[in-house]
């Protein structure tokens, strides 16, 4: 049996420091279970959120050497080990204690988005009838599993905290998801060129690097959004046919 | 005395996976107030890990598929102790409920006539589950979620209920805590809907998140509400077992319904070697024509990997038992070998199986379009819960209800897959809706504040132990302890012996319990929620064990060595344990009520 060092964040509210454990570990380790294994031998109350243990949920969110990644995703033999492993929260969101973070913010902004409008149903039966292809765009969307990992890299949130004029890159692509739902009759450009702040991404794709689930965000969800705000929005003549029909 | 924040709802709903929201869905569309409280933050509940999809008779891929269809596959899959009452709403309701979601966003993969696309599965006779790629409890909480964000429920994330308060013999409230900063919390309500899902954490090797530690089943226990059926514990057949840290994750029964074949290390496909009787004409008895059903062929019949999963659980058991097993103790699903009947195999697995392909690219190093994949069973499901009425789903105590997995009768001895999310929202809408009902019915009732008082003393124990005490015992040390004895000792292949050996070591647990102590302060103290999460594990275990001891016969997913066959007589109650009046858990049988006739017919029908 071979051990490994983990220089783990440990404070709450922001105050805090690294401290170091040094632990067994074995064939097949993640992250998680090296933390499991502190928590449950040397450090009983060490706070971590963790819930299915198989990149299904995005609860263990945390930045492994400086790196936003799941926890229980992130296999010990994909580590330099010869070093400690850092572990610390994500750092775009307040610190609750150790590596626990107050994410609260992203299920407000959810919230304002406006929610999901079908069209009537296609069949008497109440029914819809859809083409695999019209939804397979969709369906990569609705992939995410809302680790907010993306929302942590993204310097418009990280370095700027931008939160109350920028949703995110969790949020564009869960505009996107509504947006080019094939029932979906809301039309949500307007609030993303205002209140969503969507301008201020400048697609430099670190959402799309550290998305777990490998959804193509910038490329398939921001840009053909930013697209859709410039067309509809910005457009000068459809401004001005706006501004004559009262709109 | 200690301090506490107060809420009042009308309805309060404990558990915010699939039954959770949609009872509170449905309570709220009821016109009254609702909570919801959930240990976890919303969207991150079990729900989430279902793969393979949603059972119901839209009949989009064999219009031959019905209701009563549907109805006799759960009850032939439940071996006939299921409530045939549920059964029978169960499969009525669950097509609406399917298109509830697709009307809230939901977005189903297709048919080429662009409805909503149907999987075959283990007991289903024609293919039934619908179903997104394998991620469909993903799809399904996120619906139910999104959806519900808007209807003006109040949500209360990572906050746990400790115990249910009664005003008289009708529950009025609950006390629990905010995991998050540690403080307590009441909550004043006229009816209460327990959505807490399982009792996984229970096992060493489980598919179940931390989550699954019998909370609901214990505060329904506690407060004096029946729990029935215990003895029936769900092993699914393919968890991972390598390497150690991911034994028991689930290898969706998707894969074997995409044409995965189980081999042992005689390349084998050893399912062909026990067909029991009730199947045989419908499963296939040859290579070929279990593949021509996977693809779809309305001729052939299903492979034996697609019979239920106790019977399948058990012949893994006994491949690995007699020799035949893999290398690290499983034996072999393969779903790589389709190259020789399909073009573009890897690239049709990838589609249809993503979160398998990365889950073992990922945690094992392992291709499975390339390789086989080691498998074991893992414990999954418990098909016994807390007793409740079949359409109401009030439990035996006056404005309880229960939905989901922590709620019992739909699934009888087994659980078919599938059933499982058609269940949640079939009987989380109609707790929902009764619970909303009762709620209007009912004015508020009197909170006793020295139970309050009490309760909240006690969570506090283990923190004043951990400052003095020198023979304090470790939470996270006890919970394992447990679930190794549970493994070894009620797991899969049970004895007389070993469960009288198990419910000695529960009882000498509940003692250590008594001295647990834990450091630090309430904020986020997973040694705390562990310390506190105890009593509710050793409950579960206590009912599953005293059950198991009483079904003396083999019936679905209990299997007992000393009592291997069915037995008829046994198949005339249910099991119920209860909590007697010194506190002691009793445990007694409750008759069936008969089968009406126009139900027994169609059950006949179908075993044509």
């Amino acid at each position: 049996m071979t051990s490994a060092t983990f220089s783990i964040w440990r404070g709450a509210a922001g105050e805090g420091k690294f401290f170091k454990y040094t632990t067994e570990i074995s064939e097949g380790m993640v992250v998680l279970d090296a933390v499991h294994k502190i928590q449950a031998e040397q450090a009983n109350d060490m706070a971590v959120r963790w819930n299915c243990k198989a990149g299904k949920c995005g609860s263990c969110s945390a930045e492994i050497n400086g790196i936003p990644r799941l926890m229980c995703m992130t296999r010990l033999n994909q580590l330099p080990l010869e070093r400690p492993v850092t572990i610390e929260p994500m750092r775009s969101f307040p610190s609750i204690r150790d590596l626990v973070t107050d994410v609260s913010w992203n299920f407000r902004v959810k919230k304002q988005i406006k929610k999901f409008k079908p069209r009537p149903p296609d069949v008497a039966d109440g029914s819809w009838r859809m083409q695999q292809e019209d939804v397979d765009r969709v369906q990569e969307f609705r992939k995410c599993i809302e680790c907010f990992l993306c929302q942590d890299v993204c310097h418009v949130l990280r370095e700027h905290h931008k939160h109350e004029e920028f949703i995110g890159p969790r949020f564009f692509v869960y505009v996107a998801a509504l947006e080019m739902h094939p029932l979906d009759t809301e039309n949500r450009v307007e609030e993303l060129a205002k209140a969503k702040g969507i301008g201020y991404c400048n697609i430099t794709k670190c959402c799309t690097k550290v998305c777990p689930e490998s959804i193509t965000i910038t490329d398939n969800a921001i840009i053909p959004l930013k697209e859709r705000v410039v067309d509809e929005f910005y457009d000068p003549i459809k401004r001005l046919f706006r501004a004559i029909r009262g709109q | 005395m200690p301090e506490y924040q107060k809420f009042e709802h009308d309805v309060l709903v404990v558990g915010a996976g699939g039954a959770g929201l949609r009872a509170a869905i449905e309570a709220s569309a009821g016109g009254v107030t609702v909570g919801l409280v959930c240990k976890s933050l919303l969207g991150k509940a079990h729900t989430v890990m279902a793969e393979g999809g949603i059972a119901a008779a839209l009949g989009t891929v064999n219009s031959a598929d019905n209701w009563k269809v549907h109805f006799a596959d759960t009850m032939r899959g439940g071996q006939y102790v299921n409530n045939w009452r549920m059964a029978e709403l169960h499969a009525k309701e669950a097509p609406t409920c399917v298109r509830e979601l697709e009307a809230w966003g939901a977005v189903f993969d297709r048919t080429r006539e662009g409805d909503i696309l149907q999987r075959n599965f283990g007991g289903h006779r024609y293919p039934r589950l619908a179903h997104v790629g394998d991620r469909t409890g993903l799809e399904m909480i996120r619906t139910l979620q999104d959806y519900g964000i808007h209807q003006g429920i109040d949500v209360h994330m990572e906050c746990t209920v400790l115990s249910l308060l009664k005003d008289g013999d009708r529950v009025v409230g609950a006390f629990g805590y905010d995991r998050q900063r540690g403080g307590f919390l009441l909550f004043e309500a006229k009816a209460i809907v327990l959505a807490t899902g399982g009792v996984g954490r229970s096992y060493k090797i489980t598919s179940n998140s931390w989550e699954y530690t019998g909370d609901g089943h214990a505060l329904a226990y506690n407060a004096g509400a029946d729990l029935m059926d215990m003895e029936f514990v769900q092993f699914h057949p393919t968890g991972m077992i390598w390497p150690p840290s991911v034994a028991g994750i689930l290898v969706t029964e998707g894969v074997r319904g995409e044409g995965g074949v189980l081999r042992n290390s005689k390349s084998r496909r050893f399912m062909f070697d026990d067909i029991p009787e009730a199947y045989r004409h419908q499963t296939a008895d040859n290579e070929e024509e279990g593949w021509r059903y996977c693809q779809g062929d309305k001729q052939a019949r299903r492979p034996p990997e697609l019979l239920t999963r106790d019977h399948v659980a058990r012949c893994i058991v006994r491949e690995i038992k007699e020799g035949r097993g893999s290398p690290h103790g499983g034996v072999f699903l393969d779903i790589s070998w389709i190259k020789e009947k399909i073009p573009n195999a890897p690239e049709h697995i990838k589609k249809k199986l993503p979160s398998m392909y990365h889950q073992f690219k990922q945690l094992a190093d392992v291709d499975i379009t390339t390789t086989a994949m080691e498998v074991g069973p893992t414990m999954h499901y418990i098909m016994g819960g807390i007793r409740v009425h079949p359409e109401t789903q009030m439990s035996t105590v006056t404005g309880l209800f229960a939905a989901g997995e922590c709620g019992c009768g739909l699934h009888g001895a087994n659980r078919l897959g599938g059933n499982s999310l058609s269940d949640l929202l079939v009987f989380g809408k109609r707790a929902g809706k009764f619970a909303a009902a009762f709620a209007k019915e009912h004015s508020a009732g009197t909170i006793n504040t020295d139970q309050v008082d009490s309760i909240a003393r006690s969570a506090l124990e283990p923190f004043e132990r951990g400052t003095r005490s020198t023979d304090a015992q470790g939470p996270y040390q006890i919970q394992h302890e447990l679930q190794v004895k549970m493994q070894e000792l009620v797991g899969i292949v049970r004895t007389e012996p070993e469960m009288l050996k198990a419910l000695e070591e529960i009882g000498k647990f509940q003692k250590r319990m008594r001295s647990v102590a834990v450091q630090g302060n309430r904020e986020y103290n997973s040694g705390w929620h562990t310390a506190l999460d105890l009593p509710n594990l050793l409950t579960v275990s206590e009912a599953i064990t005293r059950s198991a001891l009483e079904r003396r016969e083999s019936r679905g997913g209990h299997f007992r060595e000393d009592y291997p066959n069915k037995d008829k007589a046994f198949g005339e109650f249910n099991i119920i344990a209860r909590r007697g009046p010194g506190g002691e858990m009793k445990v007694v049988r409750q008759n069936i009520p008969p089968l009406p006739a126009e139900l027994k017919q169609i059950i006949e029908e179908q075993q044509k």
